[in-house]
Protein backbone atom coordinates (compact mmCIF):
# COMPACT_ATOMS: atom_id res chain seq x y z
CA UNK A 1 0.00 0.00 0.00
CA UNK A 2 1.08 3.21 -0.57
CA UNK A 3 2.71 4.79 2.88
CA UNK A 4 1.68 7.50 4.86
CA UNK A 5 -1.94 7.36 3.98
CA UNK A 6 -4.69 8.40 6.10
CA UNK A 7 -7.96 9.81 5.70
CA UNK A 8 -9.68 12.46 7.92
CA UNK A 9 -12.93 13.71 7.58
CA UNK A 10 -14.84 16.34 9.66
CA UNK A 11 -18.70 16.60 10.31
CA UNK A 12 -20.84 18.57 12.38
CA UNK A 13 -22.09 16.05 15.81
CA UNK A 14 -25.28 17.75 15.58
CA UNK A 15 -27.80 18.95 13.20
CA UNK A 16 -31.67 19.18 12.64
CA UNK A 17 -33.33 17.20 10.26
CA UNK A 18 -33.51 18.90 7.07
CA UNK A 19 -30.51 20.56 7.26
CA UNK A 20 -28.06 21.25 4.97
CA UNK A 21 -24.21 20.59 6.59
CA UNK A 22 -21.04 21.17 4.91
CA UNK A 23 -18.62 18.30 5.13
CA UNK A 24 -14.75 18.57 4.34
CA UNK A 25 -12.78 15.10 3.68
CA UNK A 26 -8.85 14.81 3.31
CA UNK A 27 -6.70 12.57 2.55
CA UNK A 28 -2.96 12.39 2.95
CA UNK A 29 -1.88 10.68 -0.18
CA UNK A 30 1.07 11.45 -2.94
CA UNK A 31 -0.83 11.12 -5.92
CA UNK A 32 1.90 9.90 -7.92
CA UNK A 33 0.31 11.36 -11.49
CA UNK A 34 2.55 8.08 -13.62
CA UNK A 35 4.13 10.81 -15.80
CA UNK A 36 6.52 11.63 -13.70
CA UNK A 37 10.31 10.47 -13.97
CA UNK A 38 13.03 9.28 -10.87
CA UNK A 39 16.20 9.95 -10.32
CA UNK A 40 17.36 7.13 -12.98
CA UNK A 41 15.23 8.52 -15.48
CA UNK A 42 12.22 5.96 -15.66
CA UNK A 43 8.76 6.88 -15.26
CA UNK A 44 7.13 6.56 -11.54
CA UNK A 45 4.45 4.42 -11.57
CA UNK A 46 0.99 5.95 -11.49
CA UNK A 47 -0.22 5.67 -8.08
CA UNK A 48 -3.42 7.41 -7.08
CA UNK A 49 -6.83 7.37 -5.53
CA UNK A 50 -9.31 7.18 -8.05
CA UNK A 51 -12.62 7.16 -6.66
CA UNK A 52 -14.09 8.81 -3.49
CA UNK A 53 -17.20 7.78 -1.66
CA UNK A 54 -19.40 8.85 0.46
CA UNK A 55 -22.68 7.55 1.77
CA UNK A 56 -25.61 7.90 4.06
CA UNK A 57 -27.37 4.94 5.42
CA UNK A 58 -26.52 2.70 2.42
CA UNK A 59 -27.82 5.89 0.06
CA UNK A 60 -25.17 7.41 -1.78
CA UNK A 61 -24.03 10.93 -1.17
CA UNK A 62 -20.94 11.78 -3.87
CA UNK A 63 -19.57 9.36 -5.99
CA UNK A 64 -16.48 10.76 -7.52
CA UNK A 65 -14.14 9.40 -10.10
CA UNK A 66 -10.69 10.62 -9.99
CA UNK A 67 -7.84 11.25 -12.30
CA UNK A 68 -3.84 11.91 -12.73
CA UNK A 69 -4.06 15.28 -12.24
CA UNK A 70 -5.60 15.85 -8.75
CA UNK A 71 -2.67 17.01 -7.05
CA UNK A 72 -1.08 15.81 -3.53
CA UNK A 73 -3.12 14.94 -0.41
CA UNK A 74 -6.78 15.50 -1.58
CA UNK A 75 -9.50 17.30 0.05
CA UNK A 76 -13.27 17.78 -1.25
CA UNK A 77 -16.03 19.61 0.63
CA UNK A 78 -19.36 19.03 -0.19
CA UNK A 79 -23.24 20.31 1.57
CA UNK A 80 -25.75 17.21 2.58
CA UNK A 81 -29.45 17.09 3.47
CA UNK A 82 -29.11 15.42 6.48
CA UNK A 83 -33.17 13.47 7.00
CA UNK A 84 -32.21 12.16 10.36
CA UNK A 85 -29.33 10.56 12.98
CA UNK A 86 -26.97 8.36 10.89
CA UNK A 87 -23.58 7.83 10.09
CA UNK A 88 -21.77 8.85 6.95
CA UNK A 89 -18.99 6.21 5.72
CA UNK A 90 -16.05 7.46 3.57
CA UNK A 91 -14.38 5.43 1.14
CA UNK A 92 -11.36 5.84 -0.41
CA UNK A 93 -10.49 3.32 -3.65
CA UNK A 94 -6.46 3.51 -3.88
CA UNK A 95 -5.01 2.31 -7.73
CA UNK A 96 -3.57 -0.48 -5.62
CA UNK A 97 -6.69 -1.87 -4.16
CA UNK A 98 -6.45 -0.46 -1.49
CA UNK A 99 -9.42 0.64 0.28
CA UNK A 100 -9.42 3.35 3.05
CA UNK A 101 -12.73 4.04 4.91
CA UNK A 102 -13.58 6.59 7.38
CA UNK A 103 -17.17 6.97 9.43
CA UNK A 104 -18.90 9.85 11.63
CA UNK A 105 -22.38 9.69 13.33
CA UNK A 106 -24.29 12.28 13.22
CA UNK A 107 -26.98 12.98 15.70
CA UNK A 108 -30.14 14.64 13.96
CA UNK A 109 -32.61 14.48 16.41
CA UNK B 1 -20.68 58.91 3.39
CA UNK B 2 -20.23 56.60 6.92
CA UNK B 3 -17.02 55.96 8.65
CA UNK B 4 -15.90 58.23 6.12
CA UNK B 5 -11.90 58.77 7.72
CA UNK B 6 -11.57 54.88 7.44
CA UNK B 7 -12.75 54.52 4.14
CA UNK B 8 -10.68 57.50 2.79
CA UNK B 9 -7.46 55.55 4.18
CA UNK B 10 -8.47 52.47 2.88
CA UNK B 11 -9.00 54.08 -0.85
CA UNK B 12 -5.29 55.69 -0.22
CA UNK B 13 -3.76 52.47 0.63
CA UNK B 14 -6.17 51.01 -2.34
CA UNK B 15 -4.38 53.95 -4.83
CA UNK B 16 -0.75 53.00 -2.99
CA UNK B 17 -1.33 49.20 -3.77
CA UNK B 18 -2.79 48.80 -6.59
CA UNK B 19 -0.29 49.97 -9.04
CA UNK B 20 1.38 47.93 -10.05
CA UNK B 21 -0.47 44.77 -9.02
CA UNK B 22 0.53 43.09 -6.10
CA UNK B 23 2.93 45.44 -5.01
CA UNK B 24 2.80 44.81 -1.31
CA UNK B 25 1.23 43.16 1.49
CA UNK B 26 -2.74 43.06 1.12
CA UNK B 27 -5.19 44.11 4.06
CA UNK B 28 -6.57 40.61 5.44
CA UNK B 29 -6.38 39.70 8.88
CA UNK B 30 -5.61 35.96 9.58
CA UNK B 31 -8.05 34.06 12.09
CA UNK B 32 -7.24 30.33 12.13
CA UNK B 33 -10.26 27.78 13.14
CA UNK B 34 -12.30 31.65 14.18
CA UNK B 35 -10.20 31.29 17.16
CA UNK B 36 -6.43 32.36 17.61
CA UNK B 37 -6.22 36.17 15.91
CA UNK B 38 -2.81 36.22 14.26
CA UNK B 39 -0.74 39.73 14.28
CA UNK B 40 0.17 39.63 10.88
CA UNK B 41 1.56 43.41 10.71
CA UNK B 42 3.33 45.05 13.34
CA UNK B 43 5.42 47.50 14.33
CA UNK B 44 9.46 46.83 13.56
CA UNK B 45 11.69 46.05 16.78
CA UNK B 46 14.32 48.77 17.47
CA UNK B 47 17.11 46.73 16.19
CA UNK B 48 15.34 47.23 12.34
CA UNK B 49 17.02 49.54 10.53
CA UNK B 50 15.11 49.81 6.74
CA UNK B 51 12.30 48.57 7.81
CA UNK B 52 9.41 49.89 9.88
CA UNK B 53 6.61 47.66 9.91
CA UNK B 54 6.63 44.00 10.07
CA UNK B 55 4.23 42.13 7.50
CA UNK B 56 3.98 37.94 7.99
CA UNK B 57 4.33 36.32 4.65
CA UNK B 58 0.69 35.50 4.54
CA UNK B 59 -0.33 38.91 3.63
CA UNK B 60 1.33 38.89 0.63
CA UNK B 61 0.09 35.03 -0.63
CA UNK B 62 -3.41 34.90 -3.08
CA UNK B 63 -6.61 34.47 -1.49
CA UNK B 64 -6.72 30.88 -2.08
CA UNK B 65 -3.42 30.46 -0.71
CA UNK B 66 -4.50 31.96 2.88
CA UNK B 67 -7.75 30.33 3.05
CA UNK B 68 -5.90 27.02 3.62
CA UNK B 69 -4.01 28.28 6.27
CA UNK B 70 -7.36 29.74 8.72
CA UNK B 71 -8.54 26.26 8.69
CA UNK B 72 -6.61 23.20 10.55
CA UNK B 73 -8.48 20.68 8.42
CA UNK B 74 -7.35 22.04 5.66
CA UNK B 75 -3.91 22.85 6.71
CA UNK B 76 -2.06 20.12 5.07
CA UNK B 77 0.58 20.92 7.81
CA UNK B 78 -1.76 19.29 10.37
CA UNK B 79 -1.03 15.56 9.02
CA UNK B 80 2.25 16.43 9.91
CA UNK B 81 0.69 17.50 13.25
CA UNK B 82 -0.51 14.38 14.12
CA UNK B 83 2.48 11.79 12.86
CA UNK B 84 4.25 13.99 15.16
CA UNK B 85 1.81 12.82 18.23
CA UNK B 86 2.78 9.55 17.22
CA UNK B 87 6.08 10.21 17.60
CA UNK B 88 5.63 12.22 20.57
CA UNK B 89 4.30 9.50 22.79
CA UNK B 90 6.58 6.63 21.15
CA UNK B 91 9.30 5.19 22.90
CA UNK B 92 12.45 5.08 21.32
CA UNK B 93 16.37 4.34 21.87
CA UNK B 94 18.07 2.01 25.05
CA UNK B 95 16.40 4.74 27.83
CA UNK B 96 12.81 3.85 27.52
CA UNK B 97 11.73 7.12 27.06
CA UNK B 98 9.80 9.26 24.79
CA UNK B 99 9.08 13.22 24.72
CA UNK B 100 6.16 12.26 26.30
CA UNK B 101 7.44 10.73 29.88
CA UNK B 102 8.94 13.70 30.48
CA UNK B 103 7.65 16.33 29.12
CA UNK B 104 3.99 14.69 29.70
CA UNK B 105 1.17 16.31 27.21
CA UNK B 106 2.21 18.55 24.10
CA UNK B 107 0.61 21.81 25.87
CA UNK B 108 3.52 22.08 28.26
CA UNK B 109 5.86 23.25 25.56
CA UNK B 110 3.12 26.39 24.88
CA UNK B 111 5.87 29.32 24.18
CA UNK B 112 9.24 27.36 23.92
CA UNK B 113 8.89 27.93 19.42
CA UNK B 114 8.37 31.75 20.44
CA UNK B 115 11.53 32.14 21.93
CA UNK B 116 13.62 29.80 19.91
CA UNK B 117 16.52 29.93 18.49
CA UNK B 118 18.27 30.65 22.08
CA UNK B 119 21.42 30.69 24.54
CA UNK B 120 21.92 27.41 26.37
CA UNK B 121 23.99 28.28 29.53
CA UNK B 122 24.73 24.30 29.78
CA UNK B 123 25.86 24.15 26.54
CA UNK B 124 27.35 27.38 25.86
CA UNK B 125 25.82 28.02 22.44
CA UNK B 126 23.01 29.21 20.52
CA UNK B 127 20.85 26.02 20.23
CA UNK B 128 17.82 26.48 17.72
CA UNK B 129 14.68 24.36 18.29
CA UNK B 130 15.79 21.17 16.11
CA UNK B 131 19.32 21.08 18.50
CA UNK B 132 16.77 20.84 21.26
CA UNK B 133 15.06 17.61 19.84
CA UNK B 134 17.83 16.13 18.98
CA UNK B 135 19.67 16.76 22.52
CA UNK B 136 16.59 15.41 24.31
CA UNK B 137 16.90 12.47 21.55
CA UNK B 138 20.64 11.26 22.01
CA UNK B 139 20.66 12.26 26.16
CA UNK B 140 17.32 11.53 27.31
CA UNK B 141 16.33 9.06 25.29
CA UNK B 142 19.48 7.71 23.99
CA UNK B 143 17.87 7.40 20.40
CA UNK B 144 19.66 8.23 17.17
CA UNK B 145 19.41 11.90 16.32
CA UNK B 146 16.76 13.23 13.39
CA UNK B 147 18.38 14.48 9.99
CA UNK B 148 18.00 18.02 11.05
CA UNK B 149 15.58 18.62 7.99
CA UNK B 150 14.26 15.52 7.42
CA UNK B 151 10.16 14.56 7.75
CA UNK B 152 9.84 13.60 11.58
CA UNK B 153 11.80 16.77 12.66
CA UNK B 154 9.55 18.54 10.30
CA UNK B 155 6.52 17.30 11.57
CA UNK B 156 7.74 17.41 15.70
CA UNK B 157 8.59 21.17 15.06
CA UNK B 158 4.92 21.78 13.77
CA UNK B 159 3.44 20.02 16.59
CA UNK B 160 5.73 22.01 19.38
CA UNK B 161 5.04 25.39 16.95
CA UNK B 162 1.15 24.85 17.16
CA UNK B 163 0.43 25.07 20.37
CA UNK B 164 2.52 28.31 20.48
CA UNK B 165 0.23 29.60 17.87
CA UNK B 166 -0.66 33.26 18.52
CA UNK B 167 1.78 34.00 20.58
CA UNK B 168 4.54 36.83 19.90
CA UNK B 169 7.87 35.84 18.72
CA UNK B 170 10.57 37.18 21.24
CA UNK B 171 14.07 35.71 20.80
CA UNK B 172 16.46 37.37 23.07
CA UNK B 173 19.21 38.89 20.94
CA UNK B 174 21.01 40.49 23.73
CA UNK B 175 23.33 38.67 26.18
CA UNK B 176 25.57 35.58 25.39
CA UNK B 177 23.79 35.55 22.31
CA UNK B 178 24.47 38.82 21.11
CA UNK B 179 27.85 37.88 19.37
CA UNK B 180 25.82 34.75 17.45
CA UNK B 181 23.34 37.96 16.46
CA UNK B 182 25.84 40.06 15.30
CA UNK B 183 26.79 37.01 12.92
CA UNK B 184 23.59 36.28 11.56
CA UNK B 185 23.14 39.97 10.45
CA UNK B 186 26.73 40.29 9.08
CA UNK B 187 25.69 37.05 7.13
CA UNK B 188 21.95 38.32 6.21
CA UNK B 189 23.77 41.01 4.50
CA UNK B 190 26.70 39.46 2.45
CA UNK B 191 25.95 39.10 -1.15
CA UNK B 192 26.74 35.79 -2.15
CA UNK B 193 26.65 33.49 -5.41
CA UNK B 194 27.39 34.20 -9.28
CA UNK B 195 24.33 36.52 -8.58
CA UNK B 196 26.11 38.44 -5.66
CA UNK B 197 22.32 38.67 -3.68
CA UNK B 198 22.17 39.14 -0.35
CA UNK B 199 19.27 38.20 2.07
CA UNK B 200 18.03 42.01 1.89
CA UNK B 201 18.48 42.87 -1.50
CA UNK B 202 15.36 40.77 -2.01
CA UNK B 203 13.41 40.68 1.24
CA UNK B 204 14.59 44.30 2.38
CA UNK B 205 14.90 46.10 -0.96
CA UNK B 206 12.77 44.48 -3.37
CA UNK B 207 9.73 43.40 -0.82
CA UNK B 208 6.43 43.19 -2.40
CA UNK B 209 8.04 43.20 -5.85
CA UNK B 210 7.50 40.04 -8.18
CA UNK B 211 10.40 37.95 -9.08
CA UNK B 212 9.21 36.16 -11.56
CA UNK B 213 5.89 34.48 -10.00
CA UNK B 214 6.87 34.78 -7.08
CA UNK B 215 5.76 37.59 -4.89
CA UNK B 216 8.62 38.79 -2.40
CA UNK B 217 7.56 38.77 1.19
CA UNK B 218 10.00 39.63 3.91
CA UNK B 219 11.14 36.57 4.35
CA UNK B 220 9.83 36.64 7.82
CA UNK B 221 10.10 32.84 9.60
CA UNK B 222 7.44 33.20 12.15
CA UNK B 223 5.38 30.65 10.25
CA UNK B 224 7.91 27.37 9.96
CA UNK B 225 7.72 24.89 9.78
CA UNK B 226 5.87 25.79 6.48
CA UNK B 227 3.62 23.91 4.38
CA UNK B 228 4.63 24.37 0.63
CA UNK B 229 2.14 23.58 -1.62
CA UNK B 230 5.51 23.55 -4.22
CA UNK B 231 6.46 20.54 -2.80
CA UNK B 232 3.64 19.21 -0.93
CA UNK B 233 5.87 18.75 2.56
CA UNK B 234 6.23 21.05 5.78
CA UNK B 235 9.67 22.76 5.20
CA UNK B 236 12.29 23.52 7.65
CA UNK B 237 13.95 27.20 8.18
CA UNK B 238 17.15 25.92 7.43
CA UNK B 239 16.22 24.00 4.21
CA UNK B 240 14.27 27.58 3.04
CA UNK B 241 17.77 29.02 4.03
CA UNK B 242 19.50 26.70 2.34
CA UNK B 243 16.89 27.08 -1.06
CA UNK B 244 17.54 30.42 -1.19
CA UNK B 245 21.20 30.84 -0.81
CA UNK B 246 21.75 27.90 -3.39
CA UNK B 247 19.13 30.60 -5.74
CA UNK B 248 22.07 33.16 -5.79
CA UNK B 249 23.68 30.37 -7.65
CA UNK B 250 26.39 29.94 -4.02
CA UNK B 251 27.76 27.21 -2.52
CA UNK B 252 24.98 26.72 -0.02
CA UNK B 253 25.63 26.62 4.31
CA UNK B 254 24.67 23.38 5.65
CA UNK B 255 21.81 23.09 7.80
CA UNK B 256 22.78 22.63 11.23
CA UNK B 257 25.83 24.68 10.35
CA UNK B 258 27.34 27.40 12.76
CA UNK B 259 26.25 30.06 9.99
CA UNK B 260 22.80 28.71 9.95
CA UNK B 261 22.21 29.25 13.56
CA UNK B 262 23.19 32.68 13.65
CA UNK B 263 21.44 33.56 10.61
CA UNK B 264 18.44 31.83 12.42
CA UNK B 265 18.58 33.54 15.25
CA UNK B 266 18.66 37.07 13.26
CA UNK B 267 15.98 36.45 10.83
CA UNK B 268 13.82 34.99 14.23
CA UNK B 269 14.90 38.33 15.67
CA UNK B 270 13.30 40.32 12.88
CA UNK B 271 9.89 38.87 13.35
CA UNK B 272 10.10 40.06 17.33
CA UNK B 273 6.12 40.67 17.71
CA UNK B 274 4.89 38.37 14.74
CA UNK B 275 2.51 35.88 15.86
CA UNK B 276 3.82 32.17 15.70
CA UNK B 277 1.95 30.62 12.84
CA UNK B 278 3.86 27.25 12.20
CA UNK B 279 3.03 25.24 10.60
CA UNK B 280 1.91 27.70 7.99
CA UNK B 281 0.28 27.30 4.75
CA UNK B 282 3.03 29.22 1.53
CA UNK B 283 3.03 28.34 -1.86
Amino acid sequence: MASGVKPRVKVPKKATAGDVIKIKSLISHKMESGQRKGKDGNLIPRSIINRFTCEFGGEMVIDVAMDPAISTNPYFQFDAKVPGSGEFVFTWYDDDGDVYTASKSIDAG
Amino acid sequence: MKNTSKLVSALALAAMTSTPALAGPDEDQLWVNDEIQMVTEVAAPAHMENIDTLYSGWRYRSNETQAIQMDDFENPGFVGVENAMVSWAKVEGDAGESCQSCHGDVESLKGVRAVYPRWNEAAGEVRTLEMQVNDCRVTRMSAEEWGYTSGPMANMLALISSVSRGMPVNVAIDGPAQATWEHGKELYYMRTGQLELSCANCHEDSVGLMVRADHLSQGQINGFPTYRLKNTKLNTVHARFKGCVRDTRAQTYKPGSAEFIALELYVASRGNGLSVEGPSVRN
